[in-house]
């Protein structure tokens, strides 16, 4: 295996150092993991609406291509225009044609993590095209040059302390000042007016309705109605599978979606898009970008179900103490561990690996993705092809050889706990990483086979 | 072929076996006491709610932040001066310094304190957004208990836009203290007639 640029391991390593901020990122994301059991426990049929919603999205799963068209000619009704695009870097030139057709300069775009997996404002940014990020959480990391490290709550992994400094830098707001009030309205009072001197607003899309040709977007800021509303071009980008069949199906996931999420009841706003206002272009970006692969894959295309609530994250004990970051993926988490692999297996191979199959992620999720599962078979897959690494590759030879010869494994068995008393120093090192953290354990003196010859010998 | 031909020919070869599309009318419906669970959801969530009698109270609150020299534009039929419909083709630079906008609301839920909000009400899109301030008013009888029941109510496509508004705009992204009044109003106050 080559050498990737970040390894999730290595990027955890380094997030858990500062041990007390590491602690915080833990608790806060438990304390949000926990609001979301409080929001669901007071819905009574709460798993029949997971049974359903899991449901309505494995019928669009199995229909998709008649559902898109669908969408796409209501759309079309409505006056809005509809463009497909292959992959990322056939959805960022069309979004580029767009502007550059309209002569935009300045776009402010709403939170969109399928902007953030096609790298849109990288993109714009080289073509000299101003983007501000709206989504405070979003403007706070686009400010410190760095990635959200969680797809509903960006900044996650920043403190008040290092937003008030980032703003004193930027907002030349007052030094050392870290009330949160302060600091969200002095980001009001620049972001208002960046989204009524802007030219164009691109937002994303929590669900687009195959019934109705319209879409669905959900915030508690307003930034996406803020843009939208104010400018002379929308621009809505959306993955494949954001479809749903229904207007009626939006009561099911907009009950699911923000009690999953954080705990609310629902966002502050729910905006439903269906037709450009006078004088207002409407775009629609639908992209595959590796979502058709996904589809063919019968272990994996459950995992296009997400609706990007990110309870997974919040639950998973690894992603708690290594931070988005170190996923490395637009999408963090468990969902992202079972996304990225698909859009790029030699680079995201580390990321199945980072969890410990304990399975919470699966039972929180509002759709039903077999998450933990679905990590096991990229498993599978990833050594398979060849991914795994040599390390790894070695090791599950052994342990094979091993396990499957009782002779073998009666030796190895004794000479491991000789060698443990004798020179714990020989395992426990810091070559050997299953002793970062872990005190050793004390060696039996003999295996239970040998006890049991013992006692019996005695009788 | 284009890529609108070969997303959907890949889907056509890729796609499972036929899923059949579950109903969506069987979940339960809890209908006692509405008006009240309306109100501690829309409360919780950082609105403020009041029930009165009649109109009086909102045309007195009009007056009242007219009076201070503040902009306040009216979209309540009942109301004098309701003038939200000259507002249409205003630009949002032209609409910055409004400081409240009355709205009526044709829907409230109250599992999750969300009114719906239709573009003909508000007269114009960004009004809700860009205003200082938000009041809706609400009926009484036009509170349901969930969101199924809301859209058997509402029909998402009858105009261009439409919105759901459960509270005033609000972030946590500053180390998950919650701030209200994000980029949208700092306020919502809801009249419930």
């Amino acid at each position: 295996m080559s050498k990737r640029v970040i390894d999730h391991s290595e990027e955890a390593t380094a997030f858990l150092k500062d041990e007390k901020r590491a602690a915080w990122h833990d608790e806060t994301l438990w304390f949000v993991r926990a609001k979301r059991d409080k929001a669901a426990n007071k819905i009574p049929d709460w798993e029949a609406l997971r049974e359903t919603a899991s449901k309505i999205k494995e019928h669009t799963l199995s229909n998709l291509d008649v559902l898109l068209q669908e969408f796409e000619s209501k759309a079309i009704a409505n006056g809005i225009t509809v463009h497909w695009a292959s992959d990322g870097d056939e959805h960022n030139q069309i979004v580029y044609d767009i502007l550059t057709k309209n002569k935009v300069q300045n776009v402010v775009k709403s939170k969109s993590m399928l902007t953030e997996e096609c790298q849109l404002n990288h993109f714009l940014h080289l073509k000299g095209m101003q983007v501000v990020d709206t989504d405070l959480g979003e403007y706070i990391v686009q400010l410190r040059h760095e990635q959200p490290s969680h797809i509903v709550l960006p900044a996650i992994h920043l403190k008040k302390q290092d937003v008030s400094e980032t703003f004193h830098e930027h907002l030349q707001t007052e030094k050392d000042n870290i009330d949160p009030t302060y600091l969200t309205r002095a980001a009001r009072k620049v972001l208002r007016q960046k989204f009524i001197t802007a030219d164009a607003a691109i937002t994303g899309v929590n669900f687009a309705v195959a019934e109705t040709g319209g879409f669905v977007v959900c915030t508690n800021e307003g930034n996406a109605d803020l843009g939208a509303h104010s400018n002379k071009i929308h621009i809505a980008c959306m993955g494949i599978e954001k479809i749903i069949p229904r207007a009626a199906d939006l009561g099911v996931f907009l009950r699911l979606l923000t009690r999953s999420a954080t705990g609310q009841p629902i966002t502050a706003y729910s905006s439903h898009f269906h037709k450009p206002k006078e004088g207002q272009q409407m775009h629609i970006v639908l992209v595959d970008n590796g979502r058709t692969r996904q589809l063919g894959r019968p272990d994996f295309r459950n995992s296009l179900k997400c609706i990007r609530c990110g309870a997974c994250f919040n639950t998973c004990p690894v992603y708690r103490r290594s931070g988005g970051h170190s996923y490395h993926n637009s999408v963090a988490g468990p969902i992202g561990a079972i996304l990225a692999p698909n859009l790029n297996m030699k680079d995201n191979a580390d990321l199945p690996f980072a969890s410990t199959l304990c399975g919470s992620c699966t039972n929180v999720c509002p759709v039903k993705i077999n998450i933990h599962e679905q990590l096991w078979s990229w498993r599978q897959l990833l050594m398979k092809e060849g991914y795994g690494g040599v390390a790894k590759k070695t090791a599950m030879q052994t342990m094979a050889a091993v396990l499957g010869n009782s002779t073998i494994y009666k030796l190895s068995g004794k000479m491991g706990r000789k060698f443990m008393s004798w020179m714990p120093g020989l395992v426990n090192n810091k070559f050997n990483p299953w002793y970062k953290q872990r005190e050793m354990p004390a060696p039996p003196k003999q295996s239970f086979n040998e006890w049991y010859k013992q006692n019996r010998k005695n009788e | 072929m284009n890529s609108r031909e070969k997303i959907l020919q890949t889907i056509g070869q890729n796609k499972p076996a036929y899923v059949a599309l579950p109903p969506v009318n069987s979940f339960i419906t809890q209908t006692d006491d509405l008006l009240n669970t309306f109100a501690e959801t829309l409360t919780a969530s950082g609105g403020f709610c009041t029930v009165v009698a009649d109109l009086q109270p909102v045309k007195d609150f009009v007056l009242q932040q007219k009076q201070k020299g503040l902009e306040v534009i009216v979209g309540v039929e009942g109301l004098s001066d309701n003038n939200i419909g000259s507002f249409k083709n205003y630009s949002a630079v032209q609409l910055q310094q409004v400081d409240t906008v009355v709205v009526k609301g044709s829907v409230a839920v109250a599992e999750n304190g969300a009114i719906w909000v239709t573009e003909s009400s508000m007269g114009n899109r960004v009004l809700p957004f860009i205003s200082e301030h938000l009041i809706i008013v609400i009926d009484k009888e036009s509170i349901v208990a969930n969101m199924h029941e809301a859209y058997k109510r509402i029909t998402i496509d009858k105009e261009g836009y439409g919105v759901f508004i459960a509270g005033p705009s609000k972030t946590a992204d500053i180390e998950q203290s919650l701030v209200v009044g994000a980029h949208g109003p700092l306020s919502l106050q809801v009249y419930i007639i």
